[in-house]
């Protein structure tokens, strides 16, 4: 009883308003995304002759688009997942750990080197990919690294500015005795680190894991320059070559790639939420 | 004064030196690979903008003619005001809209949550699957007068700023939603019994408690609208072009997407389009310094 009038207290007639006024400013913000799931369910020719019409019995044509989304371009739609998958994991996996770890060394060791390195991190975060993407990409070549396979360590490489610069900001935050003690107790640096550090890192792990992670799996241009695009295709470049080659284009089969291409991330999306606007908030107030 | 020299005795016994012999695995890997991924190419590329090349071993010094061409070249200067243009609008539209949708949702409302989760979607997908939404319902929309996206610059300059809109606001939001949570209630509550209005309260209080995130908010849309690459591509690839004074360019081409399109007219361009990036880089520089260093000043000490 008493809990009940506490409720009605908190919202007062002006927030009622409020989040009609919201739903309303909402349901127009999902309409880009609305427009796509209705198209990828209509033909061709219908989505031609009015984009914001609804599927009707002449105009519906099922699962067809997808169908034909999946091999649509010249190109498996799935191989271009998967790649973006293995591309977007193991980069991401890869700047936590070594990124983590080379932080840690900063922060503690202070050498002339340390010091060195991270102010070269500092500026590689203001310094546009334009700047180095002609000679990244022979770069690459030259190195052979312009596989799905070894494409992580350029993106280690280009990414680790940023990631540094945070850990390097939360292992100042940590405080010393944890680590005496571990040493004391006789715990050589790599156990410290991987059982004593790591898990402090937590919560910082995860907000740079989501913002590397969305940045390695939206990434355009990176993956078109190093990686030989007749055999290896990401999400992006697959869409892109939609849009770029195929004289007219079908938009039915494309909307239905976009919706294969968006309806993960926003299933993760809804999963994980929680995470995700924290790790942003963290990421930027540091940033 | 000897204890504090004792306990960094200790410090360097127990945890830096240990952790220095462990170098290569800690740093080096890292190491390794931004010289790789950063500092070589940075380097190189500096070299090269003052070369003609094909492929970077055929380079060949020629000084600051790629620099003197860039001077008359009218697509770069095009790029340039679209470019400066395009920041202005997107900077002040992007966080006014943002900051003013964070404002909303933090007062007491049913589905503020729920709002907030609607409002960052958008940002979870790439430029490039965006551009392709995007052009699609503007071509949607013009069909119905008869036009389309490319017809006309106008219609991709703005396409491009409601795109972008879209995809950030929820993104600022976030940071704003942060920055408000954190102003001091006491604060909130002595501006209420000194009688201070709302928008006094606002102005007074609010505003000036959540300037870092102000900082970090326009430090971030000016960033991204300068290097804004995808979403320009994707749209309208910087059509509609143009001839003009006997050159031919792109008119919705902002300068990412200039340098990009002039590496790939022909390998005498290579050099050129570098020495565009050479001035991109030190350009978004200053302005990401000088922005830092302008709104940093207006913070509250807290």
């Amino acid at each position: 009883m008493s809990k009940e009038s506490v409720k009605i207290k908190k919202y007062s007639t002006g927030s009622t308003v409020l989040t009609v006024v919201f739903v309303f400013i909402c349901l127009a913000w999902i309409m880009p995304i609305f427009e796509v799931v209705i198209n990828s369910l209509k033909s061709n020719n219908a989505i031609n002759l009015d984009v914001f019409a609804l599927p009707k019995s002449d105009t519906f044509v099922g699962m067809d688009n997808y169908i034909k989304g999946l091999t649509f371009g010249n190109y498996p739609f799935l191989k271009s997942a998967g790649y973006s998958l293995f591309i977007s994991v193991v980069s991401t996996v890869l700047i936590l750990l070594c990124c983590s770890m080379a932080a840690w060394y900063i922060a503690r060791v202070q050498s002339g080197f340390a010091k060195f390195f991270y102010y070269l991190c500092l500026f590689s975060m203001i310094v546009p990919f334009q700047m180095v993407m002609f000679t990244l990409t022979s770069t690459a070549d030259a190195l052979k690294l312009n596989t799905p396979w070894t494409i992580p360590i350029i993106y280690l490489g280009f990414g680790a500015g940023l990631a540094i610069f945070m850990f390097v900001g939360f292992v100042k935050g940590l405080p010393l005795e944890i680590e005496e003690a571990a040493a004391i107790d006789g715990c050589g640096p790599v156990r410290t680190y991987f059982n004593v550090v790591l898990p402090m890192l937590k919560p910082t792990l995860i907000s740079v894991g989501i913002l590397e992670l969305m940045w390695v799996w939206n990434d355009y241009l990176l993956p078109y320059l190093v990686l030989d695009i007749t055999k290896y295709r990401t999400i992006p470049i697959h869409v892109q070559y939609l849009k770029g080659s195929y004289g007219t284009v079908d938009l039915g089969a494309t909307m239905a790639v976009i919706m294969m291409a968006i309806l993960p991330i926003i299933i993760v999306y809804l999963f994980c939420q929680k995470y995700i606007i924290k790790g942003v908030a963290a990421g930027a107030v540091k940033g | 004064m000897s204890k504090k020299s004792d306990g960094a005795g200790l410090n360097s016994r127990l945890i830096r030196r240990p952790i220095q012999r462990w170098a290569p695995l800690f740093i080096l890997p890292v190491f390794a690979a931004f010289c790789i991924g950063f500092v070589w190419p940075f380097l190189q590329g500096i070299y090269l903008s003052f070369c003609t090349f094909n492929i970077p071993k055929d380079a060949k010094w020629v000084g600051l003619a790629n620099y003197s061409k860039i001077w008359t070249d009218a697509s770069f200067w095009n790029a340039f005001k679209n470019t400066a243009l395009f920041a202005v609008v997107s900077i002040i539209l992007i966080n006014v809209l943002a900051f003013t949708i964070a404002y909303a949702l933090t007062q007491k409302m049913r589905g503020s949550n729920l709002f907030r989760t609607v409002f960052f979607m958008p940002n979870l997908i790439g430029g490039v699957v965006l551009g392709y939404i995007w052009s699609m319902i503007f071509d949607g929309i013009l069909r119905g007068y008869s036009t389309y996206l490319t017809a006309n610059a106008t219609y991709g300059f703005w396409g491009l700023v409601i795109l972008v809109a879209w995809q950030q606001i929820g993104y600022m939001m976030i940071i704003y939603i942060a920055g408000l949570q954190a102003v001091p209630e006491d604060m909130l509550e002595a501006a209420k019994i000194d009688g201070a209005s709302g928008s006094q309260t606002l102005f007074k209080v609010i505003i000036p408690n959540v300037m870092p995130s102000i900082t970090t908010c326009t430090f971030l849309t000016l960033t991204n609208s300068f290097k804004l690459f995808d979403q320009n591509l994707a749209l309208t690839g910087g059509l509609p072009s143009v001839i003009q004074n006997g050159a031919k360019f792109n008119q919705t081409e902002l300068l990412a997407l200039n340098i990009y399109s002039t590496y790939n007219i022909n390998k005498n361009w290579h050099g050129v389009a570098q020495a565009k990036a050479v001035i991109f880089f030190i350009l978004v520089a200053v302005l990401a310094i000088a922005q830092q260093t302008a709104t940093r000043r207006k913070e509250v000490q807290q």
